[in-house]
């Protein structure tokens, strides 16, 4: 009655040391990053998986949150237009457009915070990249997004706003998101296991953020003076370079620069602190 | 299977530092002051020592057993050895791959069915895709959970999880095998095919190591027994040697 005991495990070595070079701890951060993409397969699943038990049950799925950033869309569209004596044609597009893409951006720097902390059971349990989870946080919130871009596509739809060929314009700008919201994951996902309050304090942060960046009110209403000085903040430059190609409001130089620049430096920090931090995150969870 | 496995523990330390407050490692933290093992490090934080200064070296064909009472350090040497836990003093190699049965619900998702959580843990395994079909046939004949197998995990009893846990732990074949206790809860008819499949990993030369509180398990299965004490190692060899030392001290928290 015994069983085959088929599949092979695939082949691996181990060599940790106490007090490691620099180079050594860099070598282990690469390579934790190498494996973690090598592992996509996973973190794709995984965060399949993540959206699916967080709508279990439930009929529409994800399509909820479609359904009730549409309607809240839709609400503040016709109240803001009003009180901004906005013609609605112009402020609708870009307010869903925004909406949506700030709902990414809250969503994904609130649960970067977690992404370490809500695996805790699995990294106690066996070594396997840190890259992984912040794959998996990534593509849960590109799965959130996907499915609230049906609320830009109604109201492109409606208005007649479709950017056409400018939507290709977008595309540095969601590269440029995609390596910030990993470098952010491990940052955040690291610190905040470390620090428990980082959390709360990140997401008030977000939430003054919300309302002093032009999510819900245009740039144009801040007048020349104060658009110059957008660029400084960092969210602004983030948004932008997604939001102003598919508005065909073009970007401007120093957007692109803040852009790049803070993007540099949050990638580079992220790093930095990854690597020292790497082997200590199991028992900070 | 080119190299020979092989495990190399030098003189490796691992202290936790007790960072989240006391509620959640209280428990842990009465233990580990009642055996005189918090401490302070340079920075003067508080920690537990959990294991000192441990020297081991494994080679093929070595099944190890680790013993000592609740405390000892047992299942964070495993953990050093999966490379869960870096040390913080020493060096660990490994050669070879492995598979550590820590946590009998490893990566299970006690929402998905038996064969959805079969098929995630070939890819928490990095297995490739060709290799998942042979996975999910073998896991579900051995775990024997019948139609079961298509049912959430959620409402499984917990020797089932525990069946289902071993055979998935135990289909994919490692050069290195590391388990904690946990595994040796299921039932008298399930421990014989258990036991079966294990001698099966361990024949082809490949390293087991486990831990446990039951002497006739380390008996049967292993050629030789590691004594932890208060994260120390207190003795290391024969099973005839070491168990009749170990059982001659009275049991006591360490
Ligand atoms: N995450 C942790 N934080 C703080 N202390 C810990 C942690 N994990 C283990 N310890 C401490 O390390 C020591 C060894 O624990 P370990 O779990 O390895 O013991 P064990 O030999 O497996 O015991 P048992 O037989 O009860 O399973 C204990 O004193 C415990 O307090
Ligand atoms: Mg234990």
């Amino acid at each position: 009655m015994s069983t085959a005991v088929t599949t092979l495990a695939p082949a691996a070595s181990l060599d940790l040391k106490a007090d490691m070079s620099v180079a050594s701890r860099h070598s282990l951060a690469v390579d934790d990053l190498v494996r973690g993409f090598g592992l996509w397969r996973l973190a794709w699943t995984l965060g399949w998986l993540d959206i699916r038990l967080r709508y279990r049950g439930s009929m529409l799925g994800p399509f909820w949150l479609t359904i009730s950033t549409g309607v809240m869309v839709g609400a503040l569209g016709v109240l803001y237009s009003t009180l901004f004596k906005m013609d609605v044609a112009s402020y609708l597009p870009f307010l869903a457009l925004s909406q949506v893409l700030w709902g990414f951006l809250g969503a994904l720097v609130s649960e970067a915070c977690t992404s370490f902390t809500e695996a805790e059971n699995v990294i106690r349990s066996v070594r396997m990249p840190f890259f992984v989870y912040s794959v998996r946080t990534l593509i849960r919130n590109i799965i959130v997004l996907a499915h609230n871009i049906l609320v830009i596509l109604v109201v492109f739809a409606w208005f007649r706003a479709w950017p056409g060929w400018d939507l290709l314009l977008a595309i540095p700008g969601m590269l440029i998101w995609i390596a910030d919201a990993l470098a952010l994951t491990l940052l955040l996902g690291a610190f905040c296991a470390r620090f428990r309050d980082i959390q709360p304090i990140v997401n008030s942060v977000m939430q003054i953020m919300f309302f002093v960046t032009p999510v819900i009110w245009k740039p144009e209403q801040l007048g020349a003076a104060g658009m110059a000085k957008l660029p400084l903040n960092p969210f602004f430059d983030l948004l932008e370079i997604v939001r102003g190609p598919l508005l065909d409001t073009g970007v401007s130089g120093m957007t692109w620069l803040g852009a790049l620049g803070y993007s540099a430096a949050l990638c580079s920090i992220a790093w930095a602190f990854f690597v020292r931090a790497r082997g200590r995150i199991t028992f900070w969870i | 299977m080119a190299l020979q496995a092989r495990i190399e523990v030098e003189d490796v330390s691992v202290l936790f530092p007790l960072y989240h407050g006391s509620s959640r490692s209280l428990k842990k933290m009465v233990v580990a002051a009642a055996s005189g093992r918090l401490g302070k490090d340079q920075q003067q934080r508080v920690v537990v020592r959990a294991l000192q200064n441990v020297n081991l070296r494994l080679s093929s064909g070595d099944r190890l057993g680790l013993v000592g009472t609740n405390g000892a350090g047992k299942t964070t040497l495993l953990r050093v050895l999966a490379g869960v836990y870096e040390p913080v003093a020493g060096r660990l190699r490994v050669q070879g791959s492995l598979n550590a049965l820590l946590d009998p619900s490893l990566g299970m998702n006690a929402e998905l069915t038996g064969r959805e959580n079969i098929l995630l843990r070939g890819l928490y395994n990095g297995l490739p895709r060709s290799m998942l079909p042979r996975l999910e046939e073998d896991v579900a004949e051995f775990a024997g959970l019948a139609d079961f197998i298509d049912l959430p995990v959620r409402i499984y009893s917990a020797g089932m999880v525990i069946r289902l846990g071993f055979a998935l732990a135990t289909a994919i074949r490692p050069q290195i095998l590391l388990m904690d206790e946990w595994f040796l809860a299921g039932d008298a008819v399930f421990m014989e095919k258990a036991r079966q499949r294990l001698e099966e990993m361990v024949r082809g030369a490949e390293i087991l190591v486990l831990s446990t509180h039951q002497m006739s398990v380390v008996r049967e299965w292993c050629t030789r027994v590691v004594w932890l004490e208060q994260g120390r190692v207190r003795a290391d060899g024969a099973p005839e040697e070491v168990l009749p030392q170990y059982l001659g001290t009275p049991l006591e928290m360490a």
